[in-house]
């Protein structure tokens, strides 16, 4: 048992720091900049430490899979501040070209989606289609002389649907077929006339999903991906190209750090809340369960790479790190007192955090809907096609 | 980064695990729980865990042992664990860790080879009061020890007892000046002793007063193994149970709320795995990590096999309830892998403090 990477791993390290350290931050300083993030992106590139995955031919840096060096890769591009070359739904999308896409489409949209000049929204979802997708009613209809589509219908909650300069989404196209097999995978560009976005307001406040309407939107019929009502199997395979289970256990990490700073800082009677028996006890109660999770990954991570079977836990950490953020922006909320309520005031990040928390039980999939995941996949309990887990 | 068992690890699992099977299936597990009188440990089942090596994992090769690691006996825990098994190889663990690392040679060389094959029985006596485990709570000083020390397993069987004292370890050979009285514990698979010393000659193991945090965090490590062990069992057990019942006309796996419910256990107890294996690990090779890790896997896994032992009884119903049946036996073992070393609640402070809060 060993829990270090291994002194084989040091000059590796050394590199890709070496490499952040001469190009980010930008000489001009400016973080914010788009040029200075692709330009860093691409050099990142250039010496195979962004994009790995990737076809050279598409615009990746084509290198053989490895966990533990893309790890380090990624611990040192946090650290560091700097441009990982990810965005979410762009992040959703590549997979998908490179396993179903036409050599035509793979040239086409892979690499210029890599540098961020387009950026993807997730169009899945609708007014009566959320756990139970495959309801889904927005249609595409191919024109006579098999030219285009002619899209009809509408999307919610798609994230960052404003912001986005097309999308890929699932659509109904054969409307007589059996329900799951009716549904086809196109991409759109939705900076057209036939498509509307309207920004949705959060529970925060902020503008980050939009509904987005589509009356009589056009595609090429080239923009579909995978066959005709072959829809569901091409979006089934991004599955497997789930991000990783480390990313999930860093993120609460960094979460956690936070809140113990923050029991640190606010004063309760006369001293830091830290020092309060209950909240200390609940605080390294939560962090029990966050070494649960992080070293649990770090398990599966090892079983990953030496082809073992990882066991029940393959389908639990998203529940797992729900559960665990709502119950680390509960403290929080223990902790603050009245700042909880204070919109204005110096707590607002984890006024936020509590309800953000949430959004992680709701997104990708309920927390109910994984359950019923992992009861048929890791618990073995009989399919029950009505609880979502097994279309 | 190799987070995972060795081969070699592995076949010790299987080969314990194979040997579980034969030995000690539930019906042997009530047997000796249901024995008339003193709960008694399953002598048969251990001179068979013995032959095997077991509790040689733990020995240097020097003192005729296998100079494995806590992590060894810590899956080898986790089998036994699964099984309810009735032997008594925490106290002989632990005494035979303190030995090793605290003892003069001779008491190395005369304990060691005798504990590596379980011609002797170790033990260890730690708690005074109802909650006195900690080492800053051990109050009897001196080569000649009087009190009393609760919770001792299987001190009435035990050739030798290691005992925390003010002066650190102290050394009592069987014959020596004490009493024992055994507690009608709940846990019946794992026998304990209140323990009254009255001018009881000991001696001290040299190195004892470094040593004992360390062995109590070994005692952590040990329990969380074990509570891993019995939590998985519980749940396979309910979920295999879920299939096979009928009600409604049909397998009550088909209820969601009871799914959630079966779901809810296994998401407490699985990737609690990887905590446990993690302060295994950290007593072996991370010493500034150590405490901290054992006390919060003791934490956490003996919470979690509690809670689960209860929720066990739930999903079973009616029979659940039952003496007859197996799930009392988890439960009463996870009762005392609670108290035994220390509440939760005291680990998790202990924890907190050793992070520095
Ligand atoms: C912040 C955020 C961002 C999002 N971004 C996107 C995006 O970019 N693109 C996109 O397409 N969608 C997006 N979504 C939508 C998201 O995928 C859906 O909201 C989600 O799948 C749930 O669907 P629903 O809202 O219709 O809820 P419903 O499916 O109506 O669920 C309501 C409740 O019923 C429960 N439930 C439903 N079915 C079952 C069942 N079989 N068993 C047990 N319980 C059940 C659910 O768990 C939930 O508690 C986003 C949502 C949020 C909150």
């Amino acid at each position: 048992m060993e829990l270090d990477f291994g002194t084989e791993f040091d000059t590796f390290r050394e590199e890709v720091r070496a490499f952040i350290k001469g190009n980010w931050p930008p000489a001009d300083g400016n973080l914010k900049s788009h040029e200075n993030e692709r330009a860093f992106v691409m050099a990142g590139v250039d010496r195979g430490y962004m994009h790995r995955s990737i076809p050279k031919a598409y615009g990746g840096s084509e290198q053989p899979s490895d966990i533990i060096k893309a790890e380090i890769i990624r611990e040192e591009l946090t650290k560091a501040r700097a441009p990982a070359g990810r965005i979410p739904g762009n992040g959703l999308v590549v997979p998908v070209l490179l396993e179903w896409g036409t050599e035509e489409q793979k040239q086409k949209w892979i690499a210029p989606t890599l540098r961020g000049d387009i950026i993807w929204a997730q169009g899945f979802s609708e007014p009566n289609a959320g756990s139970d997708l495959a309801a889904l009613r927005t249609k595409a209809e191919l024109t006579a002389d098999g030219s285009k589509w002619i899209i009809n219908g509408q999307k919610i909650w798609t994230t960052h649907g404003h912001k986005a300069t097309h999308m890929f989404c699932l659509v109904r196209t054969e409307p007589d077929a059996q329900k799951h097999a009716g549904i086809s995978y196109l991409l759109v560009d939705i900076r057209q006339p036939g498509v509307t976005v309207r920004p949705l307001v959060q529970m925060t406040g902020q503008k980050e999903f939009s509904e987005v309407f589509f009356d009589n939107a056009e595609t090429p019929a080239d923009m579909l991906v995978g066959e005709r009502g072959k829809g569901w199997n091409v979006t089934r395979s991004t599955l497997k190209h789930e991000r990783s289970g480390i990313a999930t256990m860093t993120w609460s990490l960094s979460m956690f750090r936070d809140l113990v700073k923050l029991a640190k800082e606010v004063e309760r009677d006369g001293q830091p809340a830290i020092k309060n028996p209950r909240i200390r006890e609940e605080l390294a109660a939560i962090e029990g369960q966050l070494m649960s999770l992080t070293y649990s990954t770090y398990r599966a991570t090892s079983h990953d790479v030496h082809g073992r079977d990882v066991g029940p836990f393959q389908t639990m950490p998203k529940v797992y790190m729900t559960d665990l953020a709502g119950r680390i922006s509960k403290l929080a909320r223990d902790i603050v007192e009245n700042d909880f309520v204070d919109m204005g005031g110096e707590r607002l990040k984890w006024i936020e955090r509590f309800m953000i928390s949430l959004s992680m039980s709701i997104a990708g999939g309920t927390s109910n809907i994984q359950r019923n995941i992992i009861a048929e996949r890791s618990l073995g309990l009989p399919r029950d096609k009505s609880q979502g887990a097994t279309p | 980064m190799n987070f995972l068992l060795s081969e070699e690890q592995l076949a010790l699992v299987d080969s314990v695990t194979n040997l579980l099977r034969d030995k000690c299936d539930p019906l042997r597990v009530h047997k000796i729980f249901d024995a008339l009188g003193d709960a008694q440990f399953d002598a048969e089942l251990w001179s068979a865990l013995c032959e095997m090596g077991v509790p040689a994992i733990i020995v240097p090769e020097e003192n005729s042992g296998l100079g494995l690691e806590l992590v060894d006996v810590a899956i080898v825990a986790e089998a036994l664990g699964k099984a309810a098994a009735p032997v008594p190889l925490l106290g002989h663990s632990l005494a035979t860790i303190a030995i090793s690392l605290a003892g003069s040679d001779a008491q190395k060389s005369k304990w060691l080879p005798l504990l590596a094959t379980g011609e002797a029985l170790g033990t260890v006596a730690f708690c005074e009061g109802k909650s006195g485990w900690m080492p800053d709570e051990w109050t009897m000083a001196g080569l000649n020890l009087t009190g009393t020390k609760t919770l001792v397993p299987n001190a009435a069987e035990a050739d030798v007892i290691i005992v925390g004292t003010a002066d650190g370890l102290a050394l009592v050979e069987k014959g020596s000046n004490y009493t024992t009285a055994r507690v009608n514990s709940a846990d019946r698979t794992r026998p304990v002793d209140t323990v009254t010393f009255d001018a009881t000659s000991a001696e001290l193991l040299p190195r004892g007063k470094e040593t004992a945090a360390h062995l109590m965090d070994a005692a952590s490590v040990l329990l969380a193994a074990d509570s891993f062990g019995g939590a998985e069992h519980c749940v396979n057990m309910s979920v295999d149970y879920a299939k096979m019942r009928e009600q409604y006309g049909q397998a009550i796996a088909g209820f969601q709320g009871l799914r959630y419910q079966l779901v809810a256990m296994a998401m407490a107890t699985e990737p609690s795995r990887g905590l446990y294996w993690y302060a295994a690990h950290a007593w072996d090779a991370i010493p500034d990590k150590s405490s901290h890790a054992a006390s919060q896997a003791k934490a956490h896994l003996t919470d979690i096999y509690l809670q689960v032992t209860r929720d066990t009884v739930e999903a079973h119903g009616g029979i659940g309830f039952t003496w007859e049946h197996d799930t009392h036996l988890y439960m009463k073992r996870a009762m005392l892998n609670w108290a035994w070393a220390g509440t939760p609640s005291r680990h998790r402070l202990r924890a907190a403090d050793l992070a520095g809060w």
